[in-house]
């Protein structure tokens, strides 16, 4: 069984929601018509190459660009010293924050190199031979300074320091020295400390987390024109073209309505395609030569220089009754930043104790730059951090109490109006009914196998809404053209299509999803947050709204009647009543073919700020077995359950959950970041990087539990992200069931996990 | 830019002219899926390229009184289809079947995996525990060297200038005979063994009568371990033998610490993985079929 066909909130409520048609993507993406970032050319157009930093921390003394610029075919050659600087300001992308002032540093490195592969220098080139050739003639003087990777190293005393102007924000009493702690935070709730004076029992732990990529298949890659008159369009694989936009308006210091962004197929992002990285520079080298730019990067850049997601150091502390209840709860999260600040610190502490009631919680976080690529987002960005730390000691605390995992969270799960220790008091969630449908699977049911292990474990994600503007057109023959402005990375614009066409009554297939340019459609915030089918869903379904209003108007102009007195029904304007008149229904296509007498072409707009976004939990279970000689571990089965709110189209949601438990099962088993004693990278390459592979996993099961967002008209909920935050704590549950061994360092690799059952086997063996 | 040229000889004859011609800037090409990659990441910067892939007795597998010849450069997948050679060696055949993908297999050769001499890689182990002979060809006629021999460092092999590797014998098998290859690898397949180990065994009711082991990826060559082959030649694998045989393994290792796994790991693991593939020898020579790589 893969899936639960049975959804008993909405079943036969809706004609194509719940439906799982084709993807209106899916025949070009199957047979290579699509196009991704690094198929897009233009004639006479030169290739743009990035030198980049060899060096972890370095100050840059000087640049000589003239022997490159002096070799045949070299068109230009750009620094720090083509870009304006940025004042201090912070703007957000996707879910997390970036300071401007950064951003221009981060695209090239100003004053210091700041981790091996920071750019230093762009040059365009006829061929990318030459390109190649020109950047090895590039001179560039450093004074190497000493580096800092891990984040505990980064916060003591006597660290080096990466950036002199910055003071802990939130620091008691207020910091006045430099250090690479940008910031701390706390959320509290109750009183910690009389909660754990009353607990009967108390678990106290600490975890590691490393870095990881996002890993998405496609590179970066950017195609950017400027033409004579200011103009520049700009094709770019991202998940948020009028991010692009932004951005390198600031970053070029031009007006947004200068530069058309559009956005190609997209081979993934998790969270990592919402930055900017080569499209200011290929604008810039366009400017510079007038001549179309085209720039990838390579695997290794995008392992090197583009965001990972962070590691970081959990220390997390329950106190419960003998009964399960828990009374106190603490977490504390260091979480690097790379090397600028604005690592998904805040989330991380905010997820933390999401999925439970808990009276008293202290949380405190701490933001922590080194010599590391600045992080971007990945999936729930920061929450299968405290995750991972969180619910490897609610599992302790189960073993301890000897009570059922799922008994557990049940007697301590969050409801509407539970209040969250960071202030959000639920509305209608479905944590209950999630742990609920685990505990009733035929998974959960069956015994686990002798020698195996069963792991379970919880998550949370807030979701966004944010920012959304879509149209509708109609064609001359009644179909359909639902235009918006995210780029699709899970089958969006099947989920948009399929609510277009529910909410107009008309076939799935007579409505076509299109994700236009900048220039073509208001302002659409990232494909990120798990915002589209939710947001700009939300906005499609006003649009169409607002042309089925149009289309009541041209009938009513047509029967001589008042608008009031049409309705909309099955896809067809009817009068309201027999008291009206009788007429008989005009169809789509009727009403498409004489809207040039009445009142001209038929459209509707929408454009909102969505608020309301319905978070969503997940519980995962996984049943694994560990090679007792050689710490490797066999899943053999998995089975993931959220709650989805309405699967608008049941087989990209299944997607969703499969590919997010996919992802933490390599965070949790082998993925990490590592480096040599230079600060420099050691594995930028899938090889070395160990994401898994499919053999190395087991189908993965779903269940979706269907609990509608009461604010959003189809009660859609985000879920591209919970499933993301519970596999790494399930899989280290398993494991610790399966071995009696407790990880707490991140991966839990074959070399470390052989080291960790090694040192307890005489332990294990007094045991038996 | 440097310049590449690109050669396809016919014969073992021309393919030495142009090499030799090629004074020490030749590179041969079999499978391409080792040099390609270097090529492409600047590791390797050849002056020419030579495809043997057109010359007949590189790319054919034959079999003459028992004892096989592979040609250098034929791919995996038709070793993997050889059903009389994967009967005779299944320990080879099942190495050679675990480089890569099955598209990497396609092209993949253990000619190339054995010159491209990586201390990991998954063929040799088993070839040096099938006592394969490397025939070589040069300027100055042919030679026949042992393959523990063949290569002297992580990416050095013994060849002169103007040699190449036109194909590898396994001796005849005497009955009660097989062997078997594992590796550990982090995850399932598409990845780099930490240690790889080839056990092949002859035995006689019971009794193990010859053995050798060859080891991988934990020292700068692959190794052949004759203390290990000592230890389990006169036993009935009995737990005794093969724990001697497994401290044989670990201490022949010279690992490095690195980011695949640390000395320690490696070690431990070289006699882990002795063990096994002890035993799964043993099992095929006893008529019990295995498919190796990861035992479940
Ligand atoms: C995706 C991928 C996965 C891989 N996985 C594995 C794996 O799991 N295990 C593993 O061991 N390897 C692996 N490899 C490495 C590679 O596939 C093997 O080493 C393969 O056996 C090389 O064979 P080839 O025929 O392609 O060699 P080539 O690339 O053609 O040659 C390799 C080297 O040997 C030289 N050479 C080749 N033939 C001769 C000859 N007859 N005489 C003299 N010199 C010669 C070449 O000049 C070159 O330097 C992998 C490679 C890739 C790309």
């Amino acid at each position: 069984m893969s899936h639960q066909e049975h959804r008993p909130n909405t079943e036969g409520k809706y004609k194509w929601i719940g439906t799982r048609p084709d993807r209106p993507d899916g025949a070009d993406k199957v047979t290579g018509r699509a196009r991704f970032g690094a198929d897009f050319n233009l004639p006479g157009q030169l290739i743009g190459k990035v030198l980049r930093s060899p060096h972890a921390h370095a100050v840059i003394k000087s640049i000589d660009t003239s022997k490159a610029l002096a070799l045949s075919g070299v068109k230009a050659v750009i620094t720090a010293k083509d870009f304006p600087d940025q004042p201090n300001l912070i703007v957000p992308t996707g879910e997390m924050q970036v300071n401007m002032r950064d951003i221009t540093r981060n695209i090239m490195a100003r004053e210091k190199a700041l981790y091996e592969g920071h750019p230093v220098a762009a040059v365009a080139a006829v061929s990318e031979a030459v390109a190649k050739q020109a950047l090895a003639l590039i001179k560039v003087d450093y004074k190497v300074l000493p580096h800092v990777i891990d984040v505990a190293e980064a916060m003591k005393p006597g660290a080096p320091i990466l950036h002199d102007h910055l003071l802990t924000e939130g620091a008691s009493p207020p910091a006045t020295k430099p250090s690479n702690i940008a910031k701390r935070i706390e959320f509290k709730k109750g009183d910690a400390k009389a909660g754990f004076a009353q607990a009967e029992v108390v678990i106290e732990k600490d975890y590691t987390t490393q870095a990881v990529h996002q890993g998405y298949i496609e590179p970066h890659a950017t195609l950017a024109s400027a033409a004579e008159d200011g103009q520049i369009q700009v094709w770019s694989t991202t998940q948020g073209h009028f991010q692009v936009r932004g951005f390198c308006a600031r970053l070029l210091g031009v007006d947004t309505s200068q530069i058309r962004v559009t956005p190609t197929e997209i081979g993934g992002g998790f969270g990592g395609k919402t930055v900017v990285y080569l499209e200011p520079l290929a604008m810039r080298l366009s400017q510079k030569t007038g001549k179309p730019v085209k720039m990838t990067m390579a695997r290794e850049d995008v392992f090197r220089a583009s965001g990972p997601a962070p590691g970081g150091n959990v220390k997390v502390k329950i106190g419960a009754m003998k009964d399960g209840r828990i009374v106190a709860a603490e977490c504390i999260v260091e979480m690097q930043a790379g090397a600028f600040p604005g690592s998904p610190v805040g989330p991380a502490c905010m997820c933390s104790f999401a999925c439970y009631d808990i009276e008293n919680v202290y949380i405190e976080g701490f933001d922590v730059v080194s010599n590391r690529p600045k992080v971007a987002a990945y999936r729930a960005p920061g929450a299968p951090i405290s995750a991972w730390a969180v619910e490897s000691t609610m599992d302790i605390l189960a073993q301890r109490l000897d009570m059922d995992p799922i008994d557990l969270r049940l007697k301590n799960a969050a409801k509407a109006g539970t209040k969250t220790a960071y202030g959000v008091t639920f509305n209608t969630i479905g944590m209950v009914e999630t742990l609920q449908a685990v505990k009733d699977s035929e998974h959960y049911k069956s015994p686990v196998k002798p020698g195996w292990g069963r792991g379970v474990a919880a998550g949370f994600w807030f979701n966004i809404g944010a920012d959304s503007s879509a149209a509708s057109h109609v064609g001359e023959d009644g179909s359909v053209t639902v235009i918006s402005g995210n780029p699709d990375i899970g089958g969006s614009r099947a989920s948009l299509a399929l609510m277009a066409a529910e909410e107009l009554g008309v076939d799935y297939n007579k409505v076509r999803p299109i994700i236009a340019d900048t220039a073509s459609i208001g302002f659409n915030f990232v494909t990120g947050g798990s915002r589209v089918t939710f947001a700009t869903g939300l906005a499609v379904v006003n649009s169409v709204r607002d042309m089925i209003r149009e289309l009541k108007v041209r009938a009513a102009k047509i029967w001589k009647i008042d608008p009031e007195a049409v309705i909309w029904e099955n896809g067809m304007a009817k009068p309201a009543g027999n008291q009206v008149g009788t007429f008989e229904p005009l169809s789509l296509a009727d009403l498409a073919a004489q809207a040039g007498r009445t009142g001209g072409p038929i459209n509707g707009h929408a454009q909102l700020n969505v608020t309301g976004a319905g978070p969503g939990f997940g519980v995962h279970c996984v049943d694994l077995k560990v090679d007792d000689d050689t710490g490797c571990v066999t899943v053999g089965r998995y089975t993931a359950a959220q709650d989805v709110g309405t699967a608008i189209h049941p087989s990209y949601v299944e997607g969703q959950l499969q590919g997010g438990a996919v992802q933490g099962v390599g965070w949790a088993l082998n993925e990490e970041y590592i480096y040599n004693a230079q600060g420099k990278l050691e594995n930028p390459g899938f090889l070395d990087y160990r994401m898994p592979v499919a053999s190395d996993l087991p189908k993965i099961e779903t269940i979706l539990v269907e609990v509608p967002n009461p604010q959003h008209p189809y009660g859609v909920r985000g879920v591209g992200e919970v499933p993301i935050v519970p596999p790494i704590a399930a899989v280290g549950n398993a494991i610790a069931r399966a071995t009696g061994v407790r990880m707490v360092d991140l991966p839990m690799s074959p070399p470390r996990l052989s080291a960790a059952l090694d040192a307890a086997r005489p332990r294990r063996m007094a045991a038996e | 830019m440097s310049e590449v040229q690109y050669q396809s000889a016919k014969t073992v004859k021309e393919a030495v002219k142009m090499m030799q011609a090629a004074k020490g800037k030749g590179y041969i090409l079999a499978g391409g899926t080792d040099l390609l990659v270097q090529m492409k990441s600047g590791a390797r910067t050849p002056g020419v390229i030579v495809d043997v892939k057109k010359i007949p007795e590189m790319v054919t597998v034959t079999e003459k009184n028992g004892a096989f010849t592979i040609g250098a450069a034929t791919p995996a997948a038709v070793l993997g289809e050889n059903k009389k050679l994967r009967k005779a060696w299944p320990g080879v055949i099942e190495a050679c079947n675990l480089i890569g993908s099955t598209q990497v297999q396609g092209r993949a050769s253990a000619g190339g995996n054995l010159c491209n001499a990586s201390p990991a890689a998954d063929s040799v182990p088993a070839l040096v525990a099938a006592g394969c002979i490397v025939n070589v060809a040069g300027p100055n006629g042919k030679r026949a060297v042992p393959v523990e021999k063949f290569c002297i460092g992580p990416g050095k092999t013994s060849l002169k200038t103007g040699e190449i590797v036109v194909s590898l014998t396994l001796p005849k098998r005497p009955k009660g005979s097989s062997d078997a290859y594992l590796r550990l690898i982090p995850r399932t397949e598409m990845d780099i063994a930490v240690v790889g180990v080839g056990v092949s065994l002859t035995m006689k009711g019971g009794t193990v009568t010859d053995a050798r082991v060859g080891l991988g990826a934990v020292a700068p060559t692959v190794l052949l371990v004759e203390n290990a082959a000592k230890a389990l030649i006169g036993s009935k694998l009995d737990d005794a033998a093969l724990d001697a045989a497994a401290d044989a393994c670990s201490a022949a290792c010279r690992p490095i610490d690195d980011k695949r796994g640390t000395i320690k790991y490696r070690t431990k693991i070289a006699g882990v993985l002795l063990k096994r593939s002890a035993l799964i020898a043993r099992d095929r020579i006893n008529g019990v079929e295995h498919r190796g790589h990861r035992p479940v």
